[in-house]
């Protein structure tokens, strides 16, 4: 590697922020097919905006959604279903663990 | 070359039926799964349960792995017996390539690479390469950094097929931006830095997925961002200013009177940075100060007398 590359900084984005993805965006950067997504979506697992397919709208949210659901189903056999549920009470327990890691932080001293 | 004992790792005793061991990898996949698992060393266990699982749910696998004997332990230095696998038909063979880099040195010596997957799940999520050679890997950064933005040196180990036809894994360094109002669990894109692709293709995108890391003072909880704040009881009573820190730097914040402990403190759009920010709570801790001197315990006796306080009856304040 050369120096050049070495302080080089690399630009990046959020994908979480970016404001919407079509469905060939969210396939290309899930590496998943659209006939999948179709399925999620009607499982509830992500909720893009738009009537047909060609107009739908992804938030930068779906695509930990898909990812995650991905595996879970590759896993631990899960359908959409259950991967949707699954992914609701994870993103539950992470928020409800915050709130406890600040909780117990509290110094009663 | 460390022996695996894997009918330890899969927690099933040597005679286990095949469905004992298909009932014992289920539980543990979904125990050491690393997207549900919070425990620290999810991602090792659930690759080693992976390994294990894929020698002992395949009948010709398991007679084979079986015939080393039941006197290995876990751990034991361990170079397999010439010709160990006479005589054992294997299904689905040793050759070929497709992500056996999963799998241990003691795994390849026995079965070589390639195909004797078959079920077998992915285990590493974090590092691997997915089929558009997208790459994955978690980085943790500073607290500060989501809320000043930075630029952060990371070393990602990265696995190529050598020459050889063996995975080779080798350090790589990069500067990377991390931009600003970044929440843990958010991914950042980096493009074109994920595996090269094949014969010349277009390399895919690395993905960093954040982590805090923990911060001494600070706790996160979504947008938001919390500070537990001692005062002394007369601070919160009487009402006070009292510098407090924040992630962007001191601020004078001010007590209201007859403030309880708990209460939370709001500093609007103070919380991690961001199209929507979040807020930065102080959370009011009432600190007693420790009488030892006489003139200390007598200042709480008087204390005590001013007030017909009995904080075990009626309403508090």
């Amino acid at each position: 590697m050369t120096n050049e590359n070495r302080n080089h900084v690399l630009q990046c984005e959020i994908i979480e922020t970016r404001l919407e993805m079509s469905l060939s965006d969210l396939c290309e950067v899930c590496t998943v097919t659209s006939e999948r997504i179709v399925q999620l979506v009607d499982e509830g697992l992500v909720e893009p905006v738009g009537r047909e397919p060609a107009e739908w709208r992804f938030s930068g949210q779906s695509v930990r959604r898909v990812v995650v659901a991905e595996r879970l189903s590759r896993d631990l056999r899960l359908n959409a279903a259950g991967a949707a549920l699954v992914l609701d009470l994870l993103d539950e327990v992470t928020q409800l663990r915050q709130r406890l890691i600040r909780l117990e932080e509290i110094d009663y001293e | 070359m460390e022996f695996k004992d894997y009918y330890k790792v899969m927690g099933v005793k040597r005679d286990a039926t095949q469905d004992e061991i298909k009932r014992s990898y289920r539980k543990l996949a979904r125990k050491y799964h690393p997207d549900v698992s919070k425990e620290s060393d999810a991602e090792e266990r659930f690759k080693e349960v992976g390994e294990a699982y894929a020698v002992l749910k395949d009948p010709e696998k398991r007679t084979a792995y079986d015939q080393l004997g039941a006197d290995w332990k876990k751990g034991q230095d361990f170079k397999p017996p010439p010709n160990w696998d006479q005589g054992f038909e294997f299904h689905g063979g040793g050759a070929g390539g497709g992500g056996a880099e999963q799998f241990s040195d003691f795994f390849e010596t026995l079965f070589g690479r390639g195909d004797f997957r078959g079920g077998f799940t992915r285990a590493d999520h974090r590092q691997f390469t997915a089929r558009g050679e997208d790459t994955f890997a978690r980085i943790v950064v500073d607290l500060e950094d989501s809320y000043l933005g930075a630029t952060r040196s990371i070393t990602l180990k990265h696995t190529e097929m050598g020459d050889d036809g063996r995975p080779t894994v080798s350090n790589r360094t990069l500067n990377v931006k991390i931009p600003k109002g970044v929440r843990p669990g958010q991914h950042i894109r980096l493009a074109k830095q994920g595996s090269a692709g094949a014969g010349g293709g277009e390399s895919g995108d690395l993905f960093l997925e954040i982590a805090f890391r923990p911060h001494p003072k600070f706790l996160v909880e979504g947008d938001d961002v919390y500070l537990n704040l001692r005062v002394a009881p007369w601070e919160a009573e009487l009402g006070a200013s009292v510098k407090t820190s924040t992630p962007t730097g001191d601020v004078d914040l001010t007590i209201p009177r007859h403030s309880k402990a708990g209460r939370k403190l709001r500093l609007k759009g103070r919380g991690l940075p961001g199209k929507e920010p979040g807020d930065f709570y102080a959370v009011l801790q009432i600190a007693l100060p420790r009488a030892e001197t006489d003139d200390q315990k007598a200042a709480y006796r008087q204390f005590a007398s001013a007030f017909e306080f009995d904080p075990r009856t009626g309403e508090e304040g």
